[in-house]
């Protein structure tokens, strides 16, 4: 088995960008699967009562939570618009080589535009910002 | 070589034919059900999203009066449930592409289904207790 003919490897291949965000929708996926994990605790700690919210909101309140969640933000909003883009080439659209280096682009510029009204919106919303 | 007669051409292999069922015709119902739960997952996230950044997360009672109302609790259910499974459904690839150790790789997938379902559980249980109570 250990003899079975391999496919042209990653090496053979001129890189492009289009294959960095491609390996990172897959590594945004994973990371937005732990962001999930992180909404659920944060919800049982609401349900949970008064006392239970106000430590995980100040638990999420620490300097290195704020770094996590801004990834998390990052991941699920860099996930959310490439799935759009995966969305469209399934319809058989946009899977020219230009289109697709194209829309890679309005993803990349799109998801850190939404990251940055996010995270701004957030803060309002975690009475941080004016 | 079997030899091939006029009319009795298949492209089922001689395991199919000895085990003599049809297709199961779900092989494609990974990569269908991991799309349909994205297109439900666009106006989901979305909603709640925009809708939670307009109140203010810090008052508990702001949050609960919020989260606790039929149609955002609806809505939150939907959100929950359809992430634990598109979640699931990517995990599972990930995991199937990347990690060959036979015995590495059933736990791997074990343990994701089974924290993607209490997640899922919890999550819902999370909403109806703010809902009903």
């Amino acid at each position: 088995m250990n003899q079975r003919p391999l496919s042209p490897h990653l090496g053979v291949y001129k890189f492009m960008y289009t294959m960095a965000l491609s390996i990172l929708h897959r590594i945004t996926g994973c990371a937005a699967s732990v962001g999930f994990l992180l909404f659920v605790w944060w919800l049982m700690a609401l349900a949970s009562g008064p006392a239970a919210y106000a430590s995980a909101m100040n638990a999420l309140g620490s300097p290195l939570a704020k770094l996590l969640l801004v990834g998390f933000t990052f991941s699920f909003v860099y996930h959310f618009c490439n799935g759009i883009r995966h969305l469209v080439w399934d319809t058989g659209h946009g899977l020219e080589r230009a289109q697709a280096r194209r829309s890679g682009a309005v993803v990349v510029v799109a998801a850190l535009l939404l990251t940055a009204v996010v995270v701004w919106y957030s803060c309002r919303a975690f009475g941080l910002a004016p | 070589m079997p030899r091939i007669r006029a009319g009795t051409v298949s492209l089922r292999s001689p395991l199919s034919k000895v085990i003599g069922r049809g297709s199961a015709g779900e092989g494609v119902g990974h990569w269908w059900a991991q799309r349909v739960t994205s297109v439900a997952l666009l106006p989901l996230t979305a909603w709640f999203v925009i809708s939670l950044l307009g109140h203010s997360l810090q008052s508990y009672d702001a949050m609960r009066g919020w989260l606790g109302q039929p149609w955002v609790a609806v809505l939150t259910i939907l959100l929950v449930f359809t992430l634990a499974w598109h979640s699931k459904l990517g995990v599972q690839v990930v995991v199937e592409d990347y990690v060959h150790a036979k015995g590495a790789k059933t736990t791997l997938l074990l343990l994701s289904t089974f924290v993607h379902f209490g997640a899922a559980v919890a999550g819902i249980f999370a909403i109806l207790a703010l809902a009903l109570s």
